[in-house]
Formats: structure tokens, C-alpha cells, sequence
């Protein structure tokens, strides 16, 4: 079916009319209208959620190349076009599944200007479903590069005290990285003739400029997954973020990076990443064990999660690098089992801080005793975090440290260290937060989750277990497209 | 070739200088007649463009006027937007009482000296042009004659503006004096005889003379004072068009009468490129009014476009045209959004005078972030596109480097553009603007809609006849 793509893509942007619209007739911003323009935004993901499962039933995964294909010719050269592959196709299905759950989850605690809260979250639906589906550079380059805006205005409007640090940082950081992205991109068009990706997957660039051209994508999905040592905007953006916010940029936005990655490093400079994978994968055990540590010593409950979210993509990266079946099956797990288990945790610290309006650890403890079903809530994905088995953490990390093996003993080594290290910080949290007497005054009347919040983090449950008990409901899509990406890579690179 | 011959080719010019001589006698007898006045201009300018973009094509007047697919689309491109300063600026004088009938006619009359500089073919034709347009937007910028600070800028303007027309002189007569003769084609030969030293000393006050007119740095100097002192609908309109003719005229003379010392006039050009890139960027930070902000913001545009310029080839060129056009857009659109704001009656003119405009003026708002975003050059805005063009032209000659100089410098300038879009959106505001009047709030979000997402379908048509114009250089 073509149109199905774009239609998913731009769904979105449907709300975002119905909201103007609405808005543009209510005249005021009444409690009415505020009510009418989340419901508006609500429906908006839920049908871009269901258009994205008629996606995935229709995805043939037999097919390693691109589905659904879309190409209309522009102008200079530049196409639209769009399609998606194993590869892509489930971070599709992520993003549409996160959004409704980012938008109930801000039903109530964002109370200000949540006509334009609502349209920036289904610009950024439209601008990360892009991301994932196009297959031209510069479509590429646009939707990535646009995407900064709805997010600086996220962390910058409805963030916390230190919200305008936050937003320049995250906007600045990624930022340079792009730019140089962009010169990459404009000498492949230069090179190659085509801004076409399917063209330039298959197209061999001197190995003397892929190191260049490797140097220039890596710094920017550097900054964006974040690796060590380029990590440091992301504790401030997630600390400052609005929870919704928080949890689209750990669910999705950090998996561009990861993307992008598996999308041009590997198959467009094959030779270069065989040559920096000693780098990357010193680059990502420095993150699994240093920010796991750096983690363990925070007092904030979301900067430690944000810390742990490096050193878990930390494994992501090692994972692609390995350039074999199971470390790229592995990352691609772990990317989208961090999406959801990540995600999760961000709404746990949400469920405490929409009713005290702090993060601190100190002052919590011994919430079991008040909440339990929270208590559990937060425990599952405590243990989805630290990879245990059952829960969909485990897979992505015994798959990128398999994949890591084959490659380099010690880096998969080292690696495994951070699993240990996940479940210090982890059980430490968890044991501070929840366990213990009840001694803080403040939280003595703290209620237990509402039925709003038990549906938000049902479906997470559900798929963190499933995940967990069945990934091959994941394999089973992408097996094939990571099959041809291996094997053109070892091919290139003669192993 | 027959005079009447000529005149055909001059279609555009002749009409431009009928009228601003015809609504020059009508306004002396009816000054007050301020709408006849805006219609009668913008009809003139109407009908010179459908001259440039149908009328005949060849050389004329002994080599001294060029009609070719470079003059059409830059005239065309000249002739809208001044048809747009027009009723900016009627209205805004108006609001201010002062009743200049001259000012159509001056428009006019800049128009026509931007229409010679761009079908230019020779340095005679050249300087008039030139001269015809400052001498136009020195007035201009003095229009608003109760005020100290635009008095101040237009002799500001005046005085360093024929500094450097001393230089474009002294460079031309150099030129003519080593190269034998004033007409670019004769020039070309020359130069790709050896011409020498001589003709290359002359070439670079030539390039002086011209970097001075684009406002490329080092010979940046006037730009700030005079924006910030001009009357803003007359910013609006000189940071524009005579931009635009100044690079076109740039472009010809460089590469149809200088095409063999291509290597030379390329490294100057990258170093006024990036230094005019580096001042931009660097400046910017430092300054809390809007004027001036865009002022340097302007500069390291203009090092954009200049480095498409010096990538000395078709493509290059193509990117200039581009990326002055959509430039033109967006710099209009946001001295629109200037002139259409004021608080109690007092034009609001420093970035903390915006503080929550997001909540009292969301149209205006709006467009000013999407003119900030553009010229931060985030895609899919057109500033994104405008460079796309610059930079790929830069790689793909061998200015790899350069490029990336000039990538991270619009890094550095985000900075600025960010800190407007933080103020509007993010703080809180005071209240009490006064409602912004219909011409410029309608101009404003015209602009910002053309520059997304109108900008994405226009390229289109764009792309082409920006690529047929540069080809009318014969570059390769």
C-alpha cells in the first residue's frame, strides 16, 4: 500500500490543524477548550498508533529491502522518499506506541499553555516517524534536524527551575554535531550523485574519505545517544524536561542516534567502522562502567536515570559495532527495550513528583508502605533495568555482549560489569524510595496510583514482560533486514 | 544593432524611469494623494517585471546593457520586493505623519538603479547603476528627517557609501586603463591575455568597492549604525534588494569579465566569505538591539552568499541566486514584523522588549521564530535550503574546509537567534503593545509562510530558473 507511510508520518500534524482550528474558533484558552485540545491530541496518537500496527501486520518480513516504498522527485536532485525495513519499522511502532502514553501522562500535570504543549508533542510524533521512514539524506536530515525545536520548547516552556540552561545546552550540543553531519552529507551528494540511502548503501566510498565522512555522522549520533564523553547535556535536558518530555527523549529520541548508526556508519562506511571499532567500543565501556558509577552517586532520582540511560546505550553501541548477527539483533532489542523500560522509569519518578514536587532521594523513603501497587510498578522496572531475566532487558544485553565476544573478549568483559554495576545503583534507588520506615512528615498522606496512571504503565508491563518471554516477536521482523545489513558489512570488509 | 533595437531591451528600465518621473510631477501637485501614489508605483513595477521576465533577450547599447536570464530573474525578484517596501513603509510614515511623497518615487528610482546593476556589461553602466541606487537609499535612510539617529544614519551611509564608490571608481578606471577597455567581454580577453598586475590591483578595489555594497566584512563598518538608525520599513527594504543586485552585479562582472583570474578573485572571496561569516556570528552575541542583531546577521548571510560566489562555478552562482532570494524573503519579512510592533506608541526595538510576545502577538511571534529558525538555517525552513545550495557548491569545488568554517559558525550565531525565540516564548511578558497595523502584520506572515512551508513547493520552480540564470555567466 503506498501512502500508508506518509499518512502514518503526518497523522500527527492532522491534530495539530484540528487543535488550531479549535483554538482559532474557542477564542479563549477555557478549561473547555484545554480539555477539547488534549482529547484532540489523544485520539491523534491512538490513530497513529493504529495505523502503525496496520504497518507492522502488513510488513512482509521475509523482504530485507525497504516496503512501502514512496518517491516522488523534488528539486536539486532531492527525492521523497520513503520506505521502511526491519530496521526501521519497530522504532516506528515505538514512537507511536510512546506518544498517547506521553500525552495521558501529561494530562494533568501540565497546566499551562497545554494547547501548544499538545501540537509541539505531535510535531515531534510527525518529525521522529520521519526520521525513521526517510530514505533521502536530506528528508532525513530535515526531519532529524527539526526535531530540535519542539524539543527546546518542551524542556524550555514547561521545564523546571534551571529549564532555560537545559534547553540551550541540548539545543547547542546537538546542534554542532548535526552541522557537521550535514557537511558529510553534502560531499556524499557531491560524491555519489544521489542523495538516495538504498543508492548509498550499496555505493563504495573511498576508504580514505569514509573515515571522514564516518568521523562526521559519529559526531553526531554521539551527541544524540549519548556516548561518553559527549553524554553531558542529557542529565541536565532529563532533569529539567517535563516527565512526558523526559520520556520522549530517552524513548525515542536517543534511539535516532542508535538508528542512524546501524543506518549509515555501517553500511555506507564499512571499512572506517571496522577502523573505529576499537574507539567505539573503548568509548562504550567507559560509558557502561563510568556513568553506572557516576549514577550510583546521585541524589536526584531522574538525574540517576538519566546516567543509566548512557551506560545502557553504552551496550547499544558495542552491540552495533560488533558488526555480527547477534551484537546488531542485541542492539536493536536493547534499543527498543530501553524505550520502553526507560520510558517507564521516567513516569515512575513522575507518579511521586506530580504529588510532591521533588526528586530528591532524601526525601523519600519507605513509600511501600503507602503506595505498594507503585511499589511494584516501580520494582518490575527496576528489574527491567538492571536486566533480569523475564523482562525484555535482559535479551538486549546478553545479545550485544554475545555479539561483543565474538569480536573482543575484554570489551565484553568489561562490559559485563556494568550489569553488575546497573543492579548496585538500581537496588540502591529502589531500596531508598521504597523500602524502609516512613519517616518523612510530608509524605504521610501520599495516595497510591489512580486508575489514570495503572493504564498508562499497563501496556509498558505488558510489553517489557513480553518482550522478555518472547523476543522473537521482535527477531522475527527484523531477522532478515539485519541478515543483509551483516552480511553486506562483512562482506566490505572481508571477514 | 538598430536603437530601437536597444530600447527593447530596456524595457524595464524605461518604464521605471517614466514613471518615477511622471508620479514625481504628480505628487508635486498632489502630495496628499498617498494611495494614487502606492498604486501608480506598484504598477510600474508590476509592468517592468512583466518586461524583464518576457521581453526580449541580447546585448545592447554597445555592450553596455545585458538583457539575459540573470537580469530577468534578479529583476523580478528586485521589482516584488520593492513593490513591497511600498505600502511598509507608506503606512508607516503615515502612523508617524510625515508625509513624503517622495518616498514611492525614491523606491522607484532604486529600483531602477538595481535594474542597471544587474543587466550591467560594462563598468560605465556599472558605476551608474550603482550610484543611482545609493544615491536613492542614502535619502531613504534620511527619510525620517525629525530623527537624530536617521539623520545620523543616512550621513553615515552617504559618507562611507561614496568612500567606497571612490574605490569602485578608482578599481574601474585601473581596470580600463590596463585592460584597454570598460566592457566586460573586452575585459575577459584582456585578462586572458595577461593583462597583469595592473588589472588585478584594479580588480581588487573593484571586489573592495562592491564587499562595501553587499556589507561583506571587512567593509562591514556602516551596516549596524545605519540599520539601527534607518527608518525600519526602509531596513526592510535596502537589507534586501540592493543585496540581492549587488551580489548579482558581483557575480557578472567577476565571472564575465575576470573568469580567466578566477583563481585569484577566488581566495579573496573566501576571506571575505568567512571573515564576514566570523564577524556575524561573533558580533552578534554582543548586541541586545534587533536592528543591529540583524544587521550582523545580515553580514554573515552575505558571507554565505559570497562563498557560493567564490566556488567559481555555475553551481556556486546558482547557489547565490538561491540563497539571496530566500534570504530577501526572510530579511523583509522580519523588518515587517519590527516595524509592525510598538508598545504605547514606542517601536520596540531590543530583544527584551519581545519578552512574551509568544502570548500577546502569537501571529507576529510566530513569524519572527520562524524567521530566527531560518536563519539559523534549521531545516525545513528556507534558510536551511539557502545554504544547502552554498555549502554544497563550497564542497563540491574544493572548499571543504571553508564550508565546515562556515557550518560551525552558524553554530555560534544560534546562540542569538535561540536567546529571541527563548525571550518570546519563555518569559513572561509586560503587555501593552499596540495592535499591529494590517500592511506589515500581512507582509510579516506572508514572509514566514513562504519561508515554511511555501519555500518547499517554490524551490521547485526556483531550482531552474536560478539555474538558467547562472548559466547566463557561462561559468562551468
Amino acid at each position: 500500500m503506498t501512502g500508508l507511510l506518509s499518512l502514518t508520518t503526518f497523522a500527527p500534524l492532522l491534530g495539530v490543524a484540528a487543535i488550531l482550528v479549535l483554538r482559532f474558533f474557542a477564542k479563549t484558552d477555557d478549561e473547555k477548550t484545554v480539555s477539547a485540545g488534549k482529547w484532540i491530541a489523544f485520539v491523534t496518537t491512538l490513530a497513529t498508533l493504529a495505523l502503525s500496527i496496520v504497518l507492522v501486520a502488513e510488513f512482509d518480513p521475509a523482504n530485507p529491502g525497504f516496503q512501502f516504498v514512496e518517491d516522488a522527485n523534488w528539486f536539486a536532485g532531492i527525492h521523497y522518499r520513503m520506505g521502511v525495513d526491519g530496521i526501521s519499522i519497530l522504532f516506528v511502532l515505538l514512537t507511536a506506541f510512546l506518544m498517547p502514553i506521553c500525552i495521558a501522562a501529561s494530562w494533568k500535570s501540565i497546566e499551562t499553555r497545554v494547547l501548544e504543549y499538545m501540537i509541539a508533542f505531535l510535531v515531534l510524533e510527525t518529525l521522529v516517524i520521519g526520521v525513521f521512514c526517510a530514505l533521502d539524506l536530506v528528508l532525513f536530515y530535515a526531519f532529524f534536524e527539526f526535531g530540535l525545536v519542539p524539543m527546546f520548547l518542551i524542556i524550555g516552556i514547561w521545564g523546571g527551575k534551571r529549564r532555560v540552561y537545559a534547553a540551550y545546552k541540548f539545543f547547542l550540543y546537538t546542534l554542532l554535531g548535526s552541522v557537521l553531519m550535514l557537511a558529510a552529507i553534502l560531499g556524499m551528494i557531491g560524491i555519489a550523485g544521489t542523495s538516495s540511502i538504498p543508492e548509498l548503501m550499496v555505493y563504495k566510498f573511498d576508504p580514505a574519505l569514509q573515515t571522514w565522512l564516518w568521523l562526521a555522522f559519529f559526531a553526531s549520533f554521539a551527541v544524540k545517544m549519548p556516548m561518553w564523553p559527549v553524554h553531558t547535556w542529557l542529565p541536565d535536558a532529563h532533569v529539567e524536561a517535563p516527565t512526558a518530555g523526559s520520556v520522549i527523549l530517552a524513548g525515542i529520541l536517543l534511539k535516532m542516534g542508535g538508528y542512524g548508526l546501524l543506518r549509515f556508519s555501517l553500511p555506507m562506511f564499512p571499512q572506517a567502522s571496522e577502523f573505529f571499532t576499537p574507539l567505539v567500543f573503548a568509548m562504550s565501556v567507559i560509558a557502561i562502567i563510568y556513568t553506572s558509577l557516576v549514577a550510583f552517586r546521585q541524589t536526584d532520582i531522574k538525574k540517576l536515570i538519566a546516567y543509566s540511560s548512557v551506560a545502557h546505550m553504552g551496550f547499544v553501541t558495542m552491540g552495533i559495532f560488533s558488526g555480527n548477527d547477534a551484537g546488531v539483533q542485541g542492539a536493536i532489542f536493547q534499543m527498543l527495550s530501553h524505550g520502553v523500560i526507560a520510558s517507564a522509569l521516567f513516569l515512575c519518578v513522575g507518579v511521586v513528583y506530580d504529588r510532591m514536587h521533588t526528586r530528591e532521594i532524601a526525601f523519600y523513603g519507605g513509600l511501600v508502605n503507602r503506595m505498594p501497587w507503585y511499589a511494584a510498578v516501580f520494582m518490575l522496572f527496576t528489574m527491567g533495568n538492571v536486566g533480569l531475566p523475564g523482562t525484555s532487558g535482559f535479551v538486549g544485553e546478553i545479545l550485544t555482549m554475545t555479539g561483543a565476544y565474538g569480536v573482543s573478549t575484554w570489551t565484553a568483559i568489561f562490559a559485563a560489569t556494568g550489569v553488575i554495576l546497573s543492579a548496585v545503583y538500581a537496588l540502591s534507588l529502589y531500596r531508598r524510595v521504597i523500602f524502609g520506615e516512613l519517616t518523612n512528615p510530608a509524605l504521610a498522606e501520599i495516595g497510591d496510583l489512580d486508575w489514570r496512571e495503572v493504564a498508562i504503565f499497563a501496556p509498558l508491563i505488558a510489553s517489557t514482560l513480553y518482550l522478555g518471554i518472547y523476543p522473537a516477536a521482535v527477531f522475527d521482523l527484523t531477522q532478515a533486514s539485519v541478515d543483509n545489513l551483516v552480511a553486506l558489512y562483512s562482506a566490505a570488509i572481508g571477514a | 544593432m538598430t536603437f530601437s533595437a536597444d530600447i527593447a531591451l530596456a524595457g524595464p528600465e524605461l518604464v521605471l524611469a517614466i514613471a518615477a518621473l511622471v508620479l514625481l510631477v504628480f505628487g508635486a501637485f498632489a502630495p496628499r494623494a498617498t494611495t494614487a501614489m502606492t498604486i501608480g508605483s506598484i504598477g510600474a513595477l508590476a509592468l517592468a517585471a512583466y518586461f524583464a521576465a518576457f521581453g526580449t533577450q541580447g546585448r545592447g547599447f554597445a555592450g553596455g546593457l545585458v538583457a539575459d536570464d540573470a537580469s530577468a530573474f534578479s529583476q523580478v525578484a528586485i521589482f516584488i520586493a520593492s513593490a513591497i517596501a511600498i505600502p511598509l513603509g507608506q503606512k508607516w510614515f503615515a502612523q508617524r505623519n510625515i508625509r513624503n511623497f517622495e518616498f514611492p518615487v525614491l523606491i522607484l528610482l532604486a529600483a531602477l538603479g538595481m535594474a542597471m546593476m544587474v543587466s550591467a556589461g560594462d563598468l560605465i553602466s556599472l558605476y551608474i547603476g550603482v550610484e543611482l541606487q545609493s544615491l536613492a537609499l542614502y535619502v531613504l535612510a534620511a527619510m525620517h528627517r525629525d530623527d537624530a539617529k536617521a539623520s545620523e544614519a543616512g550621513l553615515k551611509y552617504f559618507v562611507l557609501g561614496a568612500l567606497s564608490s571612490g574605490l569602485l571608481l578608482y578599481g574601474a578606471s585601473l581596470i580600463y586603463g590596463f585592460a584597454g577597455s570598460t566592457k566586460f567581454d573586452e575585459i575577459a580577453v584582456a585578462v586572458q591575455a595577461g593583462a597583469g598586475t595592473g588589472v588585478l590591483f584594479g580588480l581588487v578595489f573593484l571586489i573592495c568597492g562592491l564587499a562595501f555594497k553587499v556589507s561583506a566584512a571587512p567593509f562591514h563598518m556602516w551596516t549596524p549604525d545605519v540599520y539601527e538608525g534607518a527608518p525600519t520599513p526602509v531596513v526592510a527594504f535596502f537589507a534586501g534588494a540592493p543585496k540581492l543586485a549587488a551580489m548579482v552585479l558581483f557575480a557578472r562582472a567577476l565571472s564575465e569579465g575576470f573568469s580567466g583570474a578566477s583563481a585569484q578573485w577566488g581566495q579573496v572571496l573566501v576571506i571575505i566569505a568567512l571573515l564576514s561569516i566570523g564577524v556575524g556570528a561573533f558580533a552578534g552575541l554582543a548586541q541586545s538591539n534587533l536592528k543591529r542583531l540583524w544587521a550582523y546577521s545580515s553580514i554573515a548571510n552575505v558571507g554565505y552568499a559570497v562563498l557560493g560566489l567564490a566556488s567559481g562555478s555555475a553551481e556556486g552562482v546558482q547557489a547565490m541566486f538561491v540563497f539571496m532570494v530566500l534570504y530577501m524573503v526572510d530579511v523583509t519579512g522580519f523588518f515587517a514584523c519590527l516595524s509592525a510592533l510598538s508598545r504605547a506608541g514606542k517601536p520596540m526595538e531590543t530583544i527584551e522588549d519581545m519578552a512574551g510576545l509568544m502570548k500577546e502577538r502569537p501571529g507576529i511571534a510566530l513569524a519572527m521564530t520562524a524567521f530566527s529558525l531560518s536563519a539559523l538555517g534549521l531545516p525545513p525552513f528556507s534558510g536551511f535550503w539557502a545554504k544547502f545550495y552554498v555549502f554544497k557548491a563550497a564542497i563540491n569545488s574544493g572548499l571543504g574546509v571553508a564550508a565546515v568554517i562556515g557550518l560551525v559558525g552558524s553554530v555560534v550565531a544560534a546562540f542569538y537567534y535561540l536567546r529571541l525565540i527563548k525571550v518570546m516564548w519563555f518569559d513572561g511578558g509586560v503587555g501593552g503593545t499596540d495592535k499591529p497595523p494590517v500592511e506589515a502584520k500581512t507582509i510579516a506572515i506572508a514572509a514566514a509562510l513562504f519561508s515554511f512551508p511555501l519555500v518547499l513547493g517554490a524551490l521547485v520552480f526556483i531550482d531552474p530558473l536560478a539555474k538558467a540564470a547562472a548559466a547566463a555567466f557561462g561559468l562551468v
